[in-house]
Protein backbone atom coordinates (compact mmCIF):
# COMPACT_ATOMS: atom_id res chain seq x y z
CA UNK A 1 0.00 0.00 0.00
CA UNK A 2 2.52 2.92 -1.19
CA UNK A 3 1.68 6.22 0.90
CA UNK A 4 3.66 9.23 1.66
CA UNK A 5 5.55 10.28 4.28
CA UNK A 6 6.42 14.00 4.89
CA UNK A 7 9.35 14.96 7.77
CA UNK A 8 9.60 18.19 9.45
CA UNK A 9 12.82 20.19 9.18
CA UNK A 10 13.82 19.37 13.05
CA UNK A 11 13.88 15.56 12.07
CA UNK A 12 15.71 15.73 9.07
CA UNK A 13 18.87 15.35 10.41
CA UNK A 14 18.32 11.90 11.64
CA UNK A 15 17.43 11.14 7.53
CA UNK A 16 20.51 12.41 6.49
CA UNK A 17 18.22 15.80 4.98
CA UNK A 18 15.36 13.84 2.97
CA UNK A 19 12.23 15.06 3.26
CA UNK A 20 9.90 13.00 2.25
CA UNK A 21 9.41 8.98 1.18
CA UNK A 22 7.05 7.10 -0.27
CA UNK A 23 6.27 2.91 0.86
CA UNK A 24 4.51 0.60 1.59
CA UNK A 25 2.27 0.31 5.27
CA UNK A 26 -1.05 -0.74 6.02
CA UNK A 27 -1.15 1.11 9.51
CA UNK A 28 1.07 2.80 12.29
CA UNK A 29 2.95 0.24 13.49
CA UNK A 30 4.35 -0.79 10.08
CA UNK A 31 5.05 2.62 8.92
CA UNK A 32 7.03 3.26 12.53
CA UNK A 33 9.20 -0.35 11.73
CA UNK A 34 9.32 1.31 7.89
CA UNK A 35 11.09 4.27 9.62
CA UNK A 36 13.17 2.65 11.79
CA UNK A 37 14.62 0.50 9.70
CA UNK A 38 15.20 3.33 7.12
CA UNK A 39 16.36 5.73 9.26
CA UNK A 40 17.49 3.93 12.36
CA UNK A 41 18.87 7.58 14.53
CA UNK A 42 14.71 8.31 13.75
CA UNK A 43 13.41 6.12 16.53
CA UNK A 44 14.32 7.51 19.77
CA UNK A 45 12.87 10.78 18.40
CA UNK A 46 9.64 9.28 17.57
CA UNK A 47 8.90 6.95 20.18
CA UNK A 48 9.55 6.65 24.17
CA UNK A 49 11.17 3.90 25.93
CA UNK A 50 8.34 2.45 26.58
CA UNK A 51 7.47 2.65 22.81
CA UNK A 52 4.72 4.45 23.09
CA UNK A 53 4.35 7.83 20.36
CA UNK A 54 5.96 10.66 21.65
CA UNK A 55 3.58 13.32 23.61
CA UNK A 56 5.15 16.06 21.73
CA UNK A 57 4.41 14.32 18.43
CA UNK A 58 1.60 14.46 16.02
CA UNK A 59 0.58 12.25 12.97
CA UNK A 60 -1.90 13.53 10.50
CA UNK A 61 -3.27 11.45 7.28
CA UNK A 62 -4.22 13.64 4.74
CA UNK A 63 -4.52 16.93 6.69
CA UNK A 64 -6.34 14.66 9.66
CA UNK A 65 -4.89 14.09 13.01
CA UNK A 66 -4.77 10.48 12.87
CA UNK A 67 -6.49 10.53 16.80
CA UNK A 68 -9.62 11.72 14.94
CA UNK A 69 -9.60 8.25 12.27
CA UNK A 70 -8.91 5.60 15.01
CA UNK A 71 -4.93 6.06 15.59
CA UNK A 72 -3.30 2.54 15.70
CA UNK A 73 -5.93 1.09 14.30
CA UNK A 74 -6.14 3.10 10.84
CA UNK A 75 -5.53 0.79 8.14
CA UNK A 76 -4.33 3.64 5.43
CA UNK A 77 -5.27 4.05 1.97
CA UNK A 78 -3.30 3.87 -1.49
CA UNK A 79 -1.84 7.20 -1.47
CA UNK A 80 -2.46 8.79 1.50
CA UNK A 81 0.14 11.23 2.56
CA UNK A 82 0.98 11.06 6.27
CA UNK A 83 2.70 14.66 8.00
CA UNK A 84 4.40 14.20 11.20
CA UNK A 85 4.51 17.20 12.81
CA UNK A 86 5.86 18.58 16.08
CA UNK A 87 3.05 20.08 18.57
CA UNK A 88 4.41 23.35 19.88
CA UNK A 89 4.08 23.71 23.49
CA UNK A 90 5.20 26.39 26.16
CA UNK A 91 5.99 24.63 29.15
CA UNK A 92 6.22 25.62 32.18
CA UNK A 93 9.30 24.91 35.59
CA UNK B 1 25.34 38.08 27.69
CA UNK B 2 21.94 37.81 28.29
CA UNK B 3 20.35 37.16 31.46
CA UNK B 4 18.20 34.40 29.80
CA UNK B 5 18.19 31.48 27.07
CA UNK B 6 16.10 28.79 25.85
CA UNK B 7 16.26 25.00 27.10
CA UNK B 8 14.29 21.83 26.75
CA UNK B 9 12.09 21.62 29.52
CA UNK B 10 12.39 17.73 28.95
CA UNK B 11 15.93 16.71 28.85
CA UNK B 12 17.10 20.32 29.99
CA UNK B 13 19.61 20.76 26.69
CA UNK B 14 20.17 24.50 26.56
CA UNK B 15 20.04 26.02 23.08
CA UNK B 16 20.62 30.17 23.85
CA UNK B 17 18.49 32.67 21.95
CA UNK B 18 17.14 31.91 18.85
CA UNK B 19 13.63 31.30 17.05
CA UNK B 20 13.32 27.79 17.76
CA UNK B 21 10.44 26.18 19.81
CA UNK B 22 11.49 22.38 19.68
CA UNK B 23 14.88 20.51 21.32
CA UNK B 24 16.07 18.21 18.51
CA UNK B 25 17.33 16.09 20.72
CA UNK B 26 14.37 14.92 22.03
CA UNK B 27 11.60 16.57 19.89
CA UNK B 28 10.11 18.21 23.45
CA UNK B 29 9.36 22.08 23.76
CA UNK B 30 11.78 24.47 25.07
CA UNK B 31 11.29 27.19 27.33
CA UNK B 32 13.19 30.44 28.78
CA UNK B 33 15.35 30.16 31.80
CA UNK B 34 16.54 32.61 33.53
CA UNK B 35 19.44 33.39 36.05
CA UNK B 36 17.55 33.38 39.00
CA UNK B 37 20.42 34.03 41.02
CA UNK B 38 21.36 37.13 39.74
CA UNK B 39 17.80 38.37 39.72
CA UNK B 40 17.53 37.87 43.99
CA UNK B 41 20.48 39.73 43.76
CA UNK B 42 19.24 42.55 42.14
CA UNK B 43 16.03 42.02 44.46
CA UNK B 44 18.40 42.44 47.57
CA UNK B 45 20.12 45.13 46.34
CA UNK B 46 17.33 47.05 45.66
CA UNK B 47 17.13 47.64 41.31
CA UNK B 48 14.49 45.21 41.31
CA UNK B 49 12.63 45.18 44.72
CA UNK B 50 8.86 45.90 45.09
CA UNK B 51 9.19 49.93 45.56
CA UNK B 52 11.37 50.22 42.56
CA UNK B 53 8.91 47.92 40.74
CA UNK B 54 5.97 50.45 41.95
CA UNK B 55 8.22 53.87 40.72
CA UNK B 56 7.86 52.26 37.27
CA UNK B 57 5.87 52.98 34.41
CA UNK B 58 2.11 51.11 34.82
CA UNK B 59 2.25 48.66 31.85
CA UNK B 60 3.66 45.33 31.44
CA UNK B 61 7.66 46.50 30.78
CA UNK B 62 7.93 46.99 34.51
CA UNK B 63 8.60 43.42 35.32
CA UNK B 64 11.41 44.01 31.96
CA UNK B 65 13.60 41.27 34.09
CA UNK B 66 11.74 38.78 34.31
CA UNK B 67 10.93 38.91 30.17
CA UNK B 68 13.21 37.37 27.75
CA UNK B 69 13.73 40.84 26.02
CA UNK B 70 16.65 41.33 23.58
CA UNK B 71 19.43 44.14 25.68
CA UNK B 72 18.49 46.79 22.48
CA UNK B 73 14.58 46.74 23.23
CA UNK B 74 12.79 49.93 23.74
CA UNK B 75 9.11 49.46 24.47
CA UNK B 76 7.05 51.36 22.48
CA UNK B 77 3.30 50.91 23.56
CA UNK B 78 2.34 50.71 27.32
CA UNK B 79 0.85 47.33 27.23
CA UNK B 80 -0.54 45.65 30.03
CA UNK B 81 -1.46 46.52 33.91
CA UNK B 82 -4.89 46.30 33.32
CA UNK B 83 -7.18 47.32 36.02
CA UNK B 84 -7.80 44.69 38.87
CA UNK B 85 -10.95 45.11 41.17
CA UNK B 86 -13.09 43.78 43.16
CA UNK B 87 -16.27 42.96 42.16
CA UNK B 88 -18.77 42.21 44.90
CA UNK B 89 -22.17 42.05 43.05
CA UNK B 90 -20.85 39.05 40.78
CA UNK B 91 -19.36 37.81 43.90
CA UNK B 92 -23.25 37.85 45.51
CA UNK B 93 -24.46 36.08 41.96
CA UNK B 94 -22.20 33.22 42.01
CA UNK B 95 -21.85 32.56 45.09
CA UNK B 96 -25.24 33.25 46.77
CA UNK B 97 -24.04 34.63 50.13
CA UNK B 98 -23.06 37.94 51.67
CA UNK B 99 -19.06 37.31 51.42
CA UNK B 100 -18.38 39.62 48.52
CA UNK B 101 -14.80 41.38 49.18
CA UNK B 102 -12.99 38.38 48.11
CA UNK B 103 -13.41 38.05 44.31
CA UNK B 104 -11.52 40.03 41.81
CA UNK B 105 -11.96 40.52 37.91
CA UNK B 106 -8.32 41.35 35.96
CA UNK B 107 -9.76 43.35 32.99
CA UNK B 108 -7.76 42.39 30.05
CA UNK B 109 -10.91 43.47 28.15
CA UNK B 110 -9.12 46.91 28.40
CA UNK B 111 -5.55 45.96 27.44
CA UNK B 112 -3.63 48.23 25.01
CA UNK B 113 -3.76 48.43 22.05
CA UNK B 114 -6.12 45.43 21.06
CA UNK B 115 -8.36 44.90 23.87
CA UNK B 116 -6.80 40.77 24.60
CA UNK B 117 -4.45 39.13 27.30
CA UNK B 118 -2.85 38.69 23.45
CA UNK B 119 -1.01 41.94 23.37
CA UNK B 120 1.13 40.94 26.31
CA UNK B 121 1.98 37.77 24.63
CA UNK B 122 2.91 39.74 21.07
CA UNK B 123 4.69 42.47 22.58
CA UNK B 124 7.25 39.89 23.82
CA UNK B 125 7.52 38.31 20.57
CA UNK B 126 8.01 40.46 18.37
CA UNK B 127 10.52 42.17 20.24
CA UNK B 128 12.90 39.33 19.50
CA UNK B 129 11.04 39.14 16.33
CA UNK B 130 13.49 41.79 15.38
CA UNK B 131 16.29 40.91 17.51
CA UNK B 132 16.30 37.83 14.83
CA UNK B 133 15.98 39.80 11.86
CA UNK B 134 12.67 38.75 10.61
CA UNK B 135 10.58 41.26 8.89
CA UNK B 136 7.58 39.66 8.14
CA UNK B 137 5.56 38.14 11.71
CA UNK B 138 3.07 35.68 11.37
CA UNK B 139 0.20 33.65 13.62
CA UNK B 140 -2.31 30.79 13.29
CA UNK B 141 -5.09 32.62 15.59
CA UNK B 142 -8.36 32.68 16.48
CA UNK B 143 -8.64 36.30 16.54
CA UNK B 144 -7.56 37.94 19.67
CA UNK B 145 -3.82 37.21 18.37
CA UNK B 146 -4.28 37.56 14.78
CA UNK B 147 -5.70 41.45 16.22
CA UNK B 148 -2.65 41.85 18.37
CA UNK B 149 0.02 40.52 15.59
CA UNK B 150 -1.26 42.78 13.15
CA UNK B 151 -1.63 46.05 15.52
CA UNK B 152 1.91 45.48 16.99
CA UNK B 153 3.73 44.50 13.31
CA UNK B 154 2.16 47.71 11.84
CA UNK B 155 3.95 49.87 14.77
CA UNK B 156 7.10 48.06 14.88
CA UNK B 157 7.05 48.22 10.69
CA UNK B 158 6.87 44.63 10.27
CA UNK B 159 4.97 42.63 7.94
CA UNK B 160 2.08 40.17 8.62
CA UNK B 161 0.72 37.34 7.46
CA UNK B 162 -2.00 36.30 9.84
CA UNK B 163 -4.21 32.82 9.43
CA UNK B 164 -7.43 32.16 10.69
CA UNK B 165 -10.15 29.70 10.35
CA UNK B 166 -12.57 30.95 7.94
CA UNK B 167 -16.10 31.31 10.13
CA UNK B 168 -14.17 33.75 12.65
CA UNK B 169 -16.27 36.60 14.00
CA UNK B 170 -16.92 39.70 11.69
CA UNK B 171 -15.13 42.05 14.23
CA UNK B 172 -11.93 39.99 14.65
CA UNK B 173 -11.51 39.76 10.88
CA UNK B 174 -12.00 43.12 10.56
CA UNK B 175 -9.65 44.15 13.54
CA UNK B 176 -7.27 42.54 11.78
CA UNK B 177 -7.67 43.72 8.18
CA UNK B 178 -7.45 47.90 9.64
CA UNK B 179 -4.13 47.06 10.23
CA UNK B 180 -2.89 46.39 6.69
CA UNK B 181 -1.94 42.71 7.90
CA UNK B 182 -2.02 39.95 5.01
CA UNK B 183 -4.81 37.84 5.88
CA UNK B 184 -5.50 34.20 5.23
CA UNK B 185 -8.72 32.42 6.04
CA UNK B 186 -8.27 28.60 6.17
CA UNK B 187 -11.31 26.61 5.18
CA UNK B 188 -10.89 24.30 8.46
CA UNK B 189 -10.57 24.60 12.09
CA UNK B 190 -8.11 26.65 14.07
CA UNK B 191 -5.82 23.39 14.89
CA UNK B 192 -5.86 22.49 11.35
CA UNK B 193 -4.61 26.17 11.03
CA UNK B 194 -1.90 25.60 13.13
CA UNK B 195 -0.85 22.49 11.74
CA UNK B 196 -0.79 24.58 8.53
CA UNK B 197 1.24 26.98 10.25
CA UNK B 198 3.81 24.50 11.80
CA UNK B 199 4.38 23.19 8.12
CA UNK B 200 4.61 27.23 6.58
CA UNK B 201 7.40 27.57 9.56
CA UNK B 202 9.10 24.96 8.29
CA UNK B 203 9.55 25.95 5.08
CA UNK B 204 9.57 30.35 5.14
CA UNK B 205 11.75 32.23 7.26
CA UNK B 206 8.89 34.24 8.97
CA UNK B 207 8.40 34.91 12.68
CA UNK B 208 5.32 33.05 13.65
CA UNK B 209 4.87 34.56 17.30
CA UNK B 210 3.42 30.41 18.35
CA UNK B 211 5.65 28.18 16.36
CA UNK B 212 9.33 29.07 16.59
CA UNK B 213 8.90 32.33 18.66
CA UNK B 214 6.49 30.58 20.61
CA UNK B 215 8.94 30.30 24.11
CA UNK B 216 9.12 33.94 23.78
CA UNK B 217 6.10 34.92 23.50
CA UNK B 218 4.75 32.80 26.03
CA UNK B 219 6.57 34.60 29.16
CA UNK B 220 4.64 37.25 27.99
CA UNK B 221 1.72 35.69 29.71
CA UNK B 222 3.03 35.84 32.90
CA UNK B 223 2.79 39.48 33.33
CA UNK B 224 -0.78 38.92 33.73
CA UNK B 225 0.13 36.42 37.01
CA UNK B 226 2.98 39.25 38.26
CA UNK B 227 0.20 42.26 38.14
CA UNK B 228 -2.35 40.14 39.68
CA UNK B 229 0.50 39.69 42.65
CA UNK B 230 1.02 43.63 42.96
CA UNK B 231 -2.34 44.85 42.68
CA UNK B 232 -3.17 42.81 45.62
CA UNK B 233 -0.72 44.57 47.73
CA UNK B 234 2.26 42.16 46.66
CA UNK B 235 0.63 38.90 47.85
CA UNK B 236 -1.39 35.53 45.88
CA UNK B 237 -4.62 34.73 46.20
CA UNK B 238 -6.16 31.63 46.96
CA UNK B 239 -7.98 30.65 43.36
CA UNK B 240 -7.04 32.08 40.18
CA UNK B 241 -9.67 31.19 37.35
CA UNK B 242 -8.57 31.18 34.01
CA UNK B 243 -9.79 30.64 30.63
CA UNK B 244 -8.46 27.94 28.49
CA UNK B 245 -7.65 27.26 24.93
CA UNK B 246 -4.09 25.77 23.91
CA UNK B 247 -3.76 26.01 28.07
CA UNK B 248 -0.60 27.97 27.94
CA UNK B 249 -2.40 31.07 30.07
CA UNK B 250 -2.92 29.23 33.66
CA UNK B 251 0.27 27.67 33.41
CA UNK B 252 2.23 31.28 32.54
CA UNK B 253 0.44 32.79 35.70
CA UNK B 254 1.37 29.73 37.90
CA UNK B 255 5.33 30.18 35.97
CA UNK B 256 5.03 34.25 37.31
CA UNK B 257 3.67 33.00 41.08
CA UNK B 258 6.60 30.90 41.40
CA UNK B 259 8.90 33.31 40.03
CA UNK B 260 7.48 36.06 42.81
CA UNK B 261 8.15 33.52 45.39
CA UNK B 262 11.36 32.50 44.27
CA UNK B 263 12.74 35.74 44.22
CA UNK B 264 11.24 36.90 47.58
CA UNK B 265 9.29 39.14 45.98
CA UNK B 266 6.06 37.74 47.74
CA UNK B 267 5.20 34.99 50.38
CA UNK B 268 5.21 31.93 49.69
CA UNK B 269 1.13 30.35 48.71
CA UNK B 270 -0.10 27.36 47.35
CA UNK B 271 -2.58 28.89 44.79
CA UNK B 272 -5.62 26.94 43.60
CA UNK B 273 -5.92 26.64 39.22
CA UNK B 274 -8.89 26.41 38.16
CA UNK B 275 -9.45 26.09 34.11
CA UNK B 276 -12.51 27.16 32.54
CA UNK B 277 -13.64 25.73 29.13
CA UNK B 278 -16.54 25.68 26.92
CA UNK B 279 -18.30 21.99 26.92
CA UNK B 280 -17.93 22.30 22.78
CA UNK B 281 -14.50 22.52 22.85
CA UNK B 282 -13.35 21.04 26.31
CA UNK B 283 -10.54 18.43 25.69
CA UNK B 284 -8.32 20.02 29.09
CA UNK B 285 -11.69 19.86 31.38
CA UNK B 286 -12.46 16.58 30.38
CA UNK B 287 -9.03 14.97 30.99
CA UNK B 288 -9.37 16.83 34.53
CA UNK B 289 -13.17 15.65 35.45
CA UNK B 290 -12.02 11.90 34.24
CA UNK B 291 -8.46 11.89 35.80
CA UNK B 292 -6.82 11.29 32.76
CA UNK B 293 -3.46 12.23 32.33
CA UNK B 294 -3.36 12.54 28.73
CA UNK B 295 -5.69 14.97 26.72
CA UNK B 296 -7.77 13.39 23.93
CA UNK B 297 -8.47 15.98 20.99
CA UNK B 298 -11.69 17.24 20.31
CA UNK B 299 -13.83 18.68 17.61
CA UNK B 300 -14.32 21.79 18.50
CA UNK B 301 -18.33 23.20 18.26
CA UNK B 302 -19.07 25.92 20.27
CA UNK B 303 -19.70 29.75 20.19
CA UNK B 304 -16.82 30.42 22.09
CA UNK B 305 -14.75 30.43 18.90
CA UNK B 306 -11.28 32.23 20.85
CA UNK B 307 -11.26 29.04 22.65
CA UNK B 308 -12.12 26.42 20.29
CA UNK B 309 -8.74 24.59 19.93
CA UNK B 310 -9.14 21.00 20.21
CA UNK B 311 -5.63 20.09 20.35
CA UNK B 312 -4.09 21.85 22.90
CA UNK B 313 -0.35 22.50 22.31
CA UNK B 314 -0.05 22.77 26.52
CA UNK B 315 -2.90 20.73 27.44
CA UNK B 316 -0.53 18.72 28.96
CA UNK B 317 1.16 21.30 30.91
CA UNK B 318 -1.70 22.93 31.84
CA UNK B 319 -3.86 19.69 33.05
CA UNK B 320 -0.23 19.26 35.57
CA UNK B 321 -0.19 22.62 36.76
CA UNK B 322 -4.30 22.39 37.36
CA UNK B 323 -4.10 18.47 39.29
CA UNK B 324 -1.04 19.53 41.07
CA UNK B 325 -2.09 23.20 42.39
CA UNK B 326 -5.72 21.10 43.88
CA UNK B 327 -7.46 23.06 41.93
CA UNK B 328 -10.32 21.92 39.26
CA UNK B 329 -11.55 22.32 35.72
CA UNK B 330 -15.63 23.14 34.47
CA UNK B 331 -17.09 23.93 31.70
CA UNK B 332 -20.44 25.25 30.31
CA UNK B 333 -22.55 25.26 27.32
CA UNK B 334 -22.93 27.89 24.63
CA UNK B 335 -26.48 29.12 26.69
CA UNK B 336 -24.94 29.35 29.63
CA UNK B 337 -21.73 31.53 27.75
CA UNK B 338 -24.53 33.90 26.88
CA UNK B 339 -26.00 34.40 30.26
CA UNK B 340 -22.51 34.95 32.06
CA UNK B 341 -21.40 37.19 29.39
CA UNK B 342 -24.50 39.46 30.57
CA UNK B 343 -24.24 38.40 34.04
CA UNK B 344 -20.86 40.27 34.40
CA UNK B 345 -22.16 43.63 32.25
CA UNK B 346 -25.05 43.67 34.81
CA UNK B 347 -23.37 43.45 37.97
CA UNK B 348 -20.22 44.83 37.47
CA UNK B 349 -19.84 46.76 34.08
CA UNK B 350 -17.72 44.51 32.12
CA UNK B 351 -18.53 43.48 28.75
CA UNK B 352 -16.33 40.15 27.61
CA UNK B 353 -16.48 38.25 25.52
CA UNK B 354 -17.39 34.99 24.83
CA UNK B 355 -14.44 33.61 26.39
CA UNK B 356 -15.00 35.53 29.40
CA UNK B 357 -18.61 34.46 29.73
CA UNK B 358 -17.01 30.47 29.75
CA UNK B 359 -14.81 31.97 32.86
CA UNK B 360 -17.63 33.40 34.75
CA UNK B 361 -19.95 30.71 34.57
CA UNK B 362 -17.47 28.01 35.29
CA UNK B 363 -16.50 30.21 38.40
CA UNK B 364 -20.09 29.71 39.36
CA UNK B 365 -20.00 26.57 38.43
CA UNK B 366 -17.02 25.91 41.03
CA UNK B 367 -18.77 28.33 43.61
CA UNK B 368 -21.98 25.72 43.37
CA UNK B 369 -19.37 22.69 44.00
CA UNK B 370 -17.64 24.37 47.09
CA UNK B 371 -14.58 23.62 45.05
CA UNK B 372 -14.14 27.78 45.40
CA UNK B 373 -15.21 29.50 49.14
CA UNK B 374 -16.70 32.88 49.56
CA UNK B 375 -14.02 33.74 51.81
CA UNK B 376 -10.99 32.65 49.66
CA UNK B 377 -9.19 35.49 47.78
CA UNK B 378 -10.20 35.14 43.82
CA UNK B 379 -9.41 36.56 40.51
CA UNK B 380 -11.07 35.75 37.22
CA UNK B 381 -9.01 36.19 34.22
CA UNK B 382 -11.01 38.36 31.78
CA UNK B 383 -9.03 37.99 28.87
CA UNK B 384 -11.33 39.64 26.00
CA UNK B 385 -13.67 42.67 24.91
CA UNK B 386 -17.50 41.96 24.31
CA UNK B 387 -17.24 44.21 21.68
CA UNK B 388 -15.21 41.38 19.28
CA UNK B 389 -18.29 38.80 19.58
CA UNK B 390 -21.22 40.92 19.76
CA UNK B 391 -22.76 38.32 16.72
CA UNK B 392 -23.43 35.91 20.09
CA UNK B 393 -26.07 38.46 21.44
CA UNK B 394 -27.70 38.74 18.17
CA UNK B 395 -31.73 38.38 18.85
CA UNK B 396 -31.00 38.32 22.84
CA UNK B 397 -32.16 42.39 22.86
CA UNK B 398 -34.96 43.20 20.63
CA UNK B 399 -34.92 46.35 18.60
CA UNK B 400 -37.57 49.02 20.08
CA UNK B 401 -40.31 50.67 18.23
CA UNK B 402 -39.16 54.29 18.27
CA UNK B 403 -41.19 57.26 19.71
CA UNK B 404 -42.08 60.42 18.61
CA UNK B 405 -39.81 63.05 20.51
CA UNK B 406 -43.12 63.99 22.72
CA UNK B 407 -43.29 63.67 26.51
CA UNK B 408 -46.75 62.29 26.18
CA UNK B 409 -45.60 59.73 24.09
CA UNK B 410 -42.95 58.96 26.77
CA UNK B 411 -45.45 58.67 29.38
CA UNK B 412 -47.71 56.39 27.09
CA UNK B 413 -44.87 54.25 26.53
CA UNK B 414 -43.95 53.89 30.32
CA UNK B 415 -47.13 52.86 30.85
CA UNK B 416 -47.12 50.20 28.53
CA UNK B 417 -43.52 49.05 28.53
CA UNK B 418 -42.58 48.90 32.71
CA UNK B 419 -44.18 48.43 35.81
CA UNK B 420 -44.27 51.82 36.85
CA UNK B 421 -44.54 51.22 40.72
CA UNK B 422 -41.02 50.04 39.93
CA UNK B 423 -39.89 53.18 38.61
CA UNK B 424 -38.46 55.29 41.05
CA UNK B 425 -38.81 59.09 39.64
CA UNK B 426 -42.80 58.08 38.83
CA UNK B 427 -43.64 56.71 42.65
CA UNK B 428 -41.62 60.06 43.94
CA UNK B 429 -44.27 62.41 41.56
CA UNK B 430 -46.97 60.42 42.75
CA UNK B 431 -46.24 60.40 46.29
CA UNK B 432 -45.58 64.53 45.63
CA UNK B 433 -49.08 64.95 43.71
CA UNK B 434 -50.81 62.83 46.37
CA UNK B 435 -49.19 65.13 48.96
CA UNK B 436 -50.09 68.58 47.20
CA UNK B 437 -53.76 67.13 46.65
CA UNK B 438 -54.17 66.31 50.62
Amino acid sequence: MPITVQIPTALRRHTAGVGSITCAASNLTELFSVLDEKFPELKPHLRDDKGQIRRFLNIYVNEEDIRFLGGQTYAFQEGDEVLLVPSIAGGVE
Amino acid sequence: MSHYELRCRECGRTWGNQPRSICDECFSPLEVAYDYDALRTQVVEGTFSRERISQRAPNMWRYSELLPLPQSFTPRLPVGFTPLFNAPHLAQKLSGTAVAGNLYIKNDAVCMPTLSFKDRVVAVALSQARAFGFDTVSCSSTGNLANAVAAHAAREGLKAWIFIPSDLEPAKILGTNVFGAKVVRIAGNYDQVNRLCSQIADEHRWGFVNVNLRPYYAEGSKTVGFEIAEQLGWRLPDNIVCPMAGGSLITKIKKAFDELIKLGLVEPKEVKFFGAQATGCSPISTAVKTGSSEIEPQKPNTIARSLAIGNPADGHYALKTIKNSGGWSEDVSDPEVVDSIRLLAEAEGIFTETAGGVTVGCAGKLYRQDRILPDETTVLCITGNGLKTTDVLAGVYKTERPIAPKLTEFEAYLQQTLDVDEVPGVVAAAQEAAEVGA
